[in-house]
């Protein structure tokens, strides 16, 4: 049962947020709000058995979930066949820059001898 | 034969054919993914597509038919940006006290990661709707979808781009990260997830959380920290 009322309160938390981002006209996306209002939840205890069931289940299985959109390129396929070579140029070297830039600033910036074992509460 | 024809043809009309279709290929692909101990080239993502995208063009099914059931497991991408609330509450300890270097290189590698997209694609004389379309590939699908809404771009093949986005990251992090000299102390490898969840989204979290579990953690992190950035961010940079 857990992980079901963790799902239905996870609806709720989107749903809430999605209803804060209109009504307010928030430049961000309603599951976004519906996340941050998830981690102020979480301070209250009696929640978060049941939430930390139905959100690591969910994350267990993410890429899943990217499945049928990514189906969807069949229907850009005028679209590949015009610049699908550009395309995944532009893809793959930028997602390298964004990879490498944040890999070596985040190790630039942290402290290299620090246990992480000594932060955290996992 | 005739029959087998009447049925399949029904058959594959109803919702039922895509979800079970995407579930199966899905639940194989990933057996398979186990079977060659996490292979980066044997991502399950990248076969459960091209294998459904085969399926569909040999049986003549149409998208939105297959989406009709697909939809079933593509809405839980809404609450499944939700729950990464919980890794975020999870490490609060270490958000606060590393929130400075955090949200420094979640800025300057998702500026890094985008801002290199749209100019790359301006150089290369990609069409202004497909740069806008580019520009929030680096967040999570539903957010991307969002976001290219705002910045006038073309949200389905946001979302698109942000799976290829996410399995060239997942497909590539490793020699990369070999190549840049970033290895597997315990700080390189809060480097590399965070890197991952910042630049390929929910499917390079998911294999960083499957390589190492701090890895994970931080790319779980980055990748909620990138879509509430990017969200609010990308659409003021545009209006520029």
């Amino acid at each position: 049962m857990l992980p079901l009322q963790g799902l239905a309160g996870l609806l709720i938390l989107q749903s809430a947020g999605e209803m804060l981002a209109r009504g307010l006209h928030l430049p961000v996306p309603g599951p976004v709000v519906g996340m941050v209002l998830l981690t102020a939840l979480l301070a209250w205890p009696p929640v978060r058995p049941s939430l930390e069931a139905a959100a690591t289940a969910l994350l267990q299985h993410l890429s899943l979930l990217f499945v049928p959109v990514g189906v969807g390129v069949m229907t850009h396929l005028n679209l590949l066949q015009a610049h699908g070579l550009r395309l995944l140029l532009v893809v793959v070297l930028s997602t390298w820059a964004g990879l490498a830039v944040t890999a070596l600033v985040l190790r630039q910036l942290l402290p290299p001898s620090q246990p992480p074992s000594t932060l955290g509460d996992t | 034969m005739n029959t087998f024809v009447e049925l399949w043809t029904y058959l594959s009309t109803t919702p039922l054919f895509g979800l079970t279709a995407t579930l199966s290929v899905y639940v194989l692909a990933h057996a398979f993914y186990q079977r060659v101990r996490q292979a980066p080239w044997a991502n399950p993502v990248l076969w459960s597509v091209v294998t459904l995208a085969l399926l569909l063009s040999l049986t003549h099914t149409a998208y939105p038919t297959y989406f009709s059931g697909a939809q079933f497991i593509h809405v839980l991408l809404g609450p499944a940006v939700v729950a990464l609330g919980w890794p975020l509450w999870q490490r609060r300890a270490e958000l606060v006290l590393r929130w400075r270097p955090l949200l420094l290189a979640s800025l300057v590698g998702g500026a890094a990661a985008a801002g290199s997209a749209v100019v790359l694609g301006w150089a290369l004389e990609l069409p202004a709707d497909v740069l806008r379309s580019l520009a929030p590939k680096s967040v999570t699908a539903p957010v991307a979808m969002g976001i290219a809404e705002r910045l006038g771009g073309i949200p389905a093949l946001a979302a698109v781009m942000a799976v290829v986005t996410g399995l060239v990251g997942a497909l590539s992090a490793k020699p990369l990260f070999a190549l840049l000299g970033v290895g597997s102390t315990p700080t390189d490898w809060q480097a590399r997830g965070f890197a991952l969840g910042t630049a390929s989204h929910g499917i390079g979290a998911a294999r960083a959380m499957q390589v190492n579990a701090d890895a994970g953690a931080y790319a779980g992190l980055a990748l909620g920290l990138q879509a509430v950035l990017a969200s609010v961010l990308m659409p003021l940079v545009a209006g520029w």
